[in-house]
């Protein structure tokens, strides 16, 4: 557990033209073939990268991101057309044979993926592919190549590098691979570090270790990186300059602190915008960028981002602005309109229509205690057990998922359940959603105990308790029509057809969608709109309660802030009471009217939003809080980060006495040995801390983080 | 590891078990051993007849049970029984036959699995260029068409080779015991040829269609994608990560493959005049001799036995997921 100093040392004025450029990508263009036409992922994109320095891509998917990364190292598939320019020190790598870009790759430009449960081949130890990595460029023997793996494990902080280079990639974690890939980048000394959405599928305290592994590696090279990402809040802390894509086409590029306070693209005002941010003061709506982004194949005339635009005039519909010098040095911007929107001084809420906070819903008493409960679970446990043998299956231990969970939701309130994979979430919800009573305490739904409910009246029920599933792709069966994927709760309620099809057209309308749209299939629909789907579906039977198991991870920021807003304004209308179980803390923000943090199958703290984000009280929380990176690059320089050490432990052998004790920094830092027996000692029930607030620490104490 | 593969063989054995059990019970049910010996002139006396059947374990009027109880007590220690025709025991002509067909089966899965494995990771790699075509066409005609035809079309290659001014490869039987020395080798192994050659075929068509599939799946994954950007050449990415990972699925065909491959063997044998255990069985149905297709039975079953267990061990050395276990 170290709590480290953010705050960068000086640097050069960022974007200042030190030496000569190590990477200059100059008007590349990468299209593939396919049945609609050619896609052109990359229109003509222009960058240079200086040595040591930090270039961040940032774009949505389909932006064009990757693919210009890939075609850097020359991994793209063969199918793909790729002209322009891309020099590397001088030399130019388009059309050089695969024999000697594989020279280049790994010694001069190295590069960490993103998924590193797929990015690393199952069938060889850890140690033997980084080794493979150092054999590949220097004439070392094989003893000497392991060595310097071991070496490579221990500085990017794999504890016992020795014993663990002789693992297999699935004994490790995600944290744990995704620092073996970046032993790997860097053991030929590269002098440029593609990072291609290193930290996208990590949690959030495994996200700020892994980053912080990436600094450090990167002053050990002294190497330029180029991090390519989705997450701007990454980025603040991370890049020294950033270029936002969209459509295949670099629309910004400027130095960190320029985009983020003055940016002069509709696109990135609205991306900034769109963001959850947890660093806001009261609940307020996103502001979403209506529309989706424009399909590859047939672009439309113009800017590509005209249809989406509030501010576009004529001229941006017939010619596709270049990136053009602005009102400030050394920032670019693709727009007409960009040194109108520098005169007035324009920002995100300008640009962008904020929609307005819903009214609270008059009929709601207005003290939340006179409210009725909808949903409440006391003390509730689930455990799977672990068996062992082939004939004869006999008990060796079991995973205590959820491990005597309480909470209640009262009507027309949100509570979000927040905690990292693997806390026991998913468990819970589906605990609920089953309607059986549990193997240990009690579930009741709308005053109903689950325990008693006979097999009709649990159908009945499902009408008031619905779910929104957290792929919208895999949650749809594809060869349904819409108009039957809304409809089938209702078969199952046996509800008359004629209301059933007056119904499914009022729900379209009501997520936003058109009526006709009935008759199409999901594949037709984009992931924000299938999600709309999805949300559609779980109101069809008018429930009283929702459960939302992470209904926006799967979507890009843009479209995300549309469905969280739809979300907030459906229960404000039709008086709903919501199970909102997310991973992030910054959209449970925006949307929560309580939040419970789970950690490993316990309730480690909960309270009202503005209690657990003003003045969080468990060691866990205020790590969770700090390890979110803020979209601000000047707040995130200043910020004082937790890190937790390690990774989750297994549910199956969960720690004695207070379970965070194993990775607390408060126990490792502050407290006394005496202290230290009683964490270890005795299980922390939720100690109250005034009003509904709760917390399972012996020594709670409120820590500023955000 | 040892109590993985302990607890894999004692499960093939009750496999092994209910096969035999079932061959011969059913065996039983089918075939009439004692119309072998009415209708020979001059007729056999009653009595010796019942006595020939009661000595053979094979008399119609004991209860069938009662006969698969007296037949499994004498497998247990290796007695198989006595053949229906002849005085000869069943396990001496298993033992004289069975090296002839562990020679082509083994030649024919070894030169098939790695015929096949190559010309799969050939069609990935190509995918929908000619190669891949034509190998995968190639494969649907062989895998649809009966064995019967592929050897006589192979036998008719041969044939044009000869008259094409080749070497003479004798299409029929194993060996000529006319010759000796050196010559009666070779000639041996030239009379390997075409027979091998017939199983290999089938076992490469049936190969390469899972390895083609197994190694597009491994070539969209992202580890090779890293194994590139660590700087291995194509071609090095694709044999040391690539075809690595795509031959483990590979392995659990192996034991069924070997099963499909005795099926096409007990025709080429017989095709080729071969005196192995595939033509065995046939002549043994033919004389309704259920000792003999019991014993049959029973040693394909522990050839089946046995390819699945070093399928098992290939697939722990090949996977230490697997292996961890």
């Amino acid at each position: 557990m170290t709590v480290t100093d953010k705050t960068l040392p000086d640097r050069e004025p960022a974007g200042s033209p030190a030496g000569s450029p190590l990477l200059e990508v100059s008007d590349l263009t990468v299209s593939f073939g396919s049945e609609a036409g050619p896609v052109r992922a990359v229109r003509g994109v222009s960058y240079t990268v200086r040595p040591g320095e930090t270039l961040a891509i940032v774009g949505e998917s389909g932006s064009g991101k990757s693919v210009s990364s890939l075609a850097v190292m020359g991994l793209l598939p063969s199918s793909a057309v790729v002209t322009g320019s891309i020099r590397f020190k001088g030399t130019e790598l388009l059309g050089l044979n695969d024999r000697r870009l594989s020279k280049l790759r790994g010694s001069g430009i190295s590069m960490v993926f993103q998924d590193p449960l797929s990015a690393l081949t199952p069938v060889y130890t850890i140690g033997d592919q980084i080794a493979e990595a150092v054999r590949i460029h220097q004439e070392v023997s094989k003893n000497q190549a392991h060595a310097r793996a071991v070496e490579l494990l221990d500085l990017v902080g794999i504890p016992n590098a020795r014993l663990r280079a002789d693992s297999f990639p699935h004994e490790f974690s995600g944290g744990m691979r995704q620092r073996a890939m970046i032993a790997m980048a860097i053991a030929n000394d590269p002098d440029l570090i593609i990072a291609d959405e290193p930290t996208t599928a990590l949690d959030v305290t495994i996200q700020a270790q892994v980053l912080e592994v990436l600094k450090k590696a990167k002053e050990a090279t002294n190497a330029a990186t180029v991090l390519i990402t989705h997450d701007l809040g990454v980025v603040a802390g991370f890049a020294d300059r950033v270029m936002v894509m969209y459509s295949g086409k670099s629309v910004e590029l400027a130095p960190v602190d320029e985009v983020f306070y003055t940016p002069r693209m509709p696109y990135t005002m609205g991306l900034l915008g769109s963001i959850p941010r947890m660093d806001v003061e009261e609940k307020e709506p996103l502001i979403p960028i209506e529309g989706t982004p424009p399909s590859l194949v047939s672009l439309p005339s113009g800017c590509p981002f005209q249809p989406r635009c509030p501010i576009a005039v004529d001229l941006c519909r017939t010619v596709e602005p270049p990136l053009a010098d602005t009102d400030r040095p050394l920032h670019w911007a693709a727009c007409h309109r960009s040194l109108e929107i520098a005169q007035r001084g324009w920002s995100a809420a300008d640009v962008f229509v904020r929609p307005a906070l819903p009214p609270a819903d008059a009929s709601l008493p207005p003290v939340r205690e006179e409210r009725d409960v909808v949903l409440a679970l006391d003390n509730v446990h689930r455990a799977f057990p672990i068996r062992k043998g082939a004939v004869i299956r006999r008990t060796v231990g079991s995973v205590r998922a959820v491990d005597g969970v309480s909470f209640d939701i009262r009507q027309g309130e949100t509570l979000g359940l927040v905690g990292e994979s693997g806390c026991g979430k998913t468990t819970t919800i589906m605990e609920v959603m089953n309607l059986l009573e549990p193997q240990q305490g009690r579930i009741v739904v709308l005053g109903k105990d689950t325990g008693t409910l006979k097999n009709s009246d649990r159908r009945k029920m499902r009408a008031d308790l619905s779910i929104v599933f957290q792929d919208p792709m895999a949650s749809l069966d594809p060869r349904m029509p819409i108009g039957d994927i809304l409809a089938e709760p209702m078969w199952v309620q046996k509800i008359p057809d004629e209301r059933i099809k007056a119904r499914t057209a009022e729900l379209l309308q009501l997520v936003g969608l058109a009526p006709e749209h009935a008759s199409r299939y999901p594949a037709e629909f984009s992931g924000g709109q299938r999600q709309r789907i999805g949300i559609a579906r779980a109101l069809a039977l008018d429930p009283k309660v929702i459960v939302l198991d992470e209904p926006v991870s799967a979507l890009d920021v843009s479209i995300q802030a549309g469905v969280i807003n739809l979300l907030d304004e459906l229960k404000v209308r039709m008086g709903l009471s919501y199970l909102f179980v997310a991973h992030d803390l910054s959209v449970v923000r925006h949307i929560a009217d309580r939040v419970a943090v789970m950690y490993l199958g316990r309730i480690v703290e909960i309270g009202t939003t503005r209690e657990i984000f003003a003045a969080p009280s468990h060691p866990y929380t205020q790590a969770l809080l700090s390890a979110i990176p803020l979209p601000d690059p000047v707040k995130e320089r200043s910020r004082k980060r937790i890190l937790l050490s390690g990774d989750l432990p297994s549910p199956a052998d969960v720690p004695s006495g207070c379970r965070f004790s194993s990775r607390c920094f408060v126990f490792a830092e502050q407290l006394d040995a005496e202290q230290q027996a009683t964490c270890k000692g005795v299980d922390p029930g939720l100690y109250e801390l005034g009003g509904d607030h709760r917390a399972a620490c012996h020594f709670a104490k409120v820590r500023e983080v955000v | 590891m040892l109590k993985f593969i302990a607890r894999r063989f004692v499960n093939y054995l009750i496999l092994v078990f209910i096969a035999t059990s079932l061959a011969y019970i059913l065996g039983s049910l089918t075939l009439d051993p004692r119309a072998r010996y009415e209708g020979r002139n001059p007729p056999i006396s009653e009595a010796s007849l019942h006595a020939s059947l009661q000595e053979r374990n094979a008399d119609p009027s004991t209860p069938v049970l009662t006969r698969y109880g007296h037949w499994i007590g004498g497998v247990v220690h290796g007695d198989f029984g006595k053949q229906i025709v002849g005085d000869e025991e069943v396990s001496t002509e298993i033992k004289r036959r069975a090296g002839v067909s562990l020679r082509l089966l083994l030649l024919g899965t070894i030169f098939g699995a790695v015929g096949g494995v190559l010309i799969g990771v050939l069609g990935a790699v190509r995918q929908r260029k000619p190669a891949d075509v034509a190998s995968t066409v190639a494969s649907y005609v062989l895998l649809a068409s009966p064995t019967v035809v592929v050897i006589v079309v192979v036998q008719t290659i041969f044939v044009w080779i000869y008259h094409k001014g080749g070497p003479l490869i004798p299409a029929t039987g194993e060996y000529n015991s006319n010759l000796q020395g050196i010559e009666f080798w070779t000639d041996r192994a030239k009379r390997l040829i075409m027979p091998t050659m017939v199983l290999a075929l089938f076992g490469i068509s049936f190969f390469s269609r899972y390895q083609r599939s197994a190694m597009l799946d491994v070539l969209g994954s992202d580890f090779l994608r890293t194994a590139r950007a660590k700087g291995l050449t194509r071609q090095r990415a694709l044999f040391k990560h690539g075809v690595r990972t795509a031959l483990i699925p590979i392995v659990t065909f192996f034991a069924y493959s070997f099963g499909l491959l005795l099926t096409g063997a007990t025709f080429t044998e017989k095709l080729f005049g071969w005196h192995g255990m595939g033509e065995y069985l046939i002549n043994s149905v033919q004389s309704h001799d259920v000792n003999a297709v019991a014993a049959v039975a029973c040693f394909t079953a522990v050839l089946v036995l046995f390819s699945g267990l070093l399928s098992d061990i290939l697939y722990a050395a090949l996977d230490p997921r697997v292996r961890s276990k």
